[in-house]
């Protein structure tokens, strides 16, 4: 007596399995909106040698760039930029205040802008503090935070240093001091770029 | 990192109409700029300070909860927000993220039931010859399985032994 064995499974042969498709189309969909929050939450602050973010800044009232009441990075290129970071509720950026004031008008002639950005603060008191320090150099506010989130900024002060070639020259966190500012301008100034 | 909030800074004006309770009934939906995912009405610094001030002031000026949370969205950003309108990031993480899971994972669990069901049919099917009389096994049970309990039985009676 010959006996033939029933197949286990009868497969569709040659028929596209939509459940297979299916749950092969939602794990790469799962992957890939993880590895982009990943990305996204895993962002690291643009370093020395790394072009700078570009960015849009609205100023307050009463201050420009080139009597534009908003600008654009990109618009910079060719200056040395220095970006900083700052709020009237932090107490080491009243330490550095006066000294970037003062640097900016020795070098305002000098293709050297000083752009200040007020991280997370109020603007009736970036204003008084603005006020208080006489600050005459562009700032503006971060609208949304994009800026410092570009820059992936820990806190305030931070202050980055962008070369005439829009590449990140130096980056310092914490309050500046006049030898390390100047040192690093003049660097700027003579690479070009 | 510096990040200092010590300072006392000249405030905004403050309406006395405005309670704190109101104050902070928003200030809870909003989070601290500098202290990660510290609720602001509980959070020391002068940055959450200003920021209820400033609550203070907008609800004095009669705007409503939801214009304000408008406000410090559009100013400071969604991620200061504990209920994030569903637009960019906060549309994926929080919403269609959550619903790919779930639907991925409630596919898998089909996909696993299903599979778990065809076992035995699996085993059935490679066991059972199409002409096999039905007499080979007590119940109708299928060669292999019968086989397989045998063996099993044979098994528990040698270690009762």
């Amino acid at each position: 007596m010959t006996q033939t064995p029933v197949p286990a499974e009868t497969g569709k042969a040659g028929g596209i399995r939509w459940g297979t498709v299916l749950l092969w189309a939602s794990l790469l969909t799962l992957l890939a909106l993880l590895g982009w929050a990943l990305i996204r939450t895993n962002a690291t602050r643009p370093e020395a040698g790394q072009p700078a973010p570009d960015f849009d800044i609205e100023f307050f009232d009463g201050y420009t760039w080139q009597d534009m009441p908003a600008a654009n990075l990109s618009d910079m290129r060719g200056n040395v930029v220095v970006l900083n970071f700052w709020a009237a509720w932090c107490v080491e950026c009243r330490l550095e205040a006066e000294l970037i004031e003062n640097a900016w008008r020795q070098y305002q002639n000098d293709d050297v802008i000083f752009l200040g950005v007020a991280y997370a603060d109020v603007e009736p008191n970036s204003i008084a503090y603005m006020k208080e320090f006489g600050i005459s150099y562009p700032n503006g506010p971060d609208l949304g935070t994009d800026i410092s989130d570009s820059y992936e900024i820990t806190g305030v002060p931070e202050t980055f240093f962008i070369g005439k070639d829009g590449v990140i020259g130096h980056v310092q966190i914490g309050p500046l001091n006049e030898t390390m500012l100047n040192g690093v301008i003049q660097r700027l100034l003579q690479e070009g770029g | 990192m510096l990040l200092t909030t010590a300072v006392a800074l000249p405030a905004l004006a403050q309406d006395n109409n405005v309670t704190d309770d109101e104050v902070n009934e928003i200030a809870r939906d909003v989070y601290c700029p500098v202290c990660e995912s510290t609720p602001l009405d509980v959070c020391q610094t002068q940055a959450c300070a200003d920021w209820r001030e400033l609550i203070r002031t907008k609800l004095a000026e009669g705007q409503s909860k939801q214009e304000i949370f408008d406000y410090f969205g559009r100013q400071y950003g969604d991620g200061v927000l504990a209920n994030p309108p569903r637009r960019g990031i906060s549309l994926v993480m929080l919403w269609i993220l959550p619903v790919v899971v779930i639907l991925l994972g409630a596919l898998l669990f089909s996909v696993a039931m299903r599979r778990l069901s065809a076992v035995p049919a699996s085993a059935e099917g490679t066991a059972v010859f199409t002409d096999a009389p039905a007499v080979q096994t007590k119940q109708n049970t299928p060669l292999a399985a019968d086989d397989y309990l045998t063996r099993i039985e044979d098994e528990l009676g040698k270690k009762d032994e």
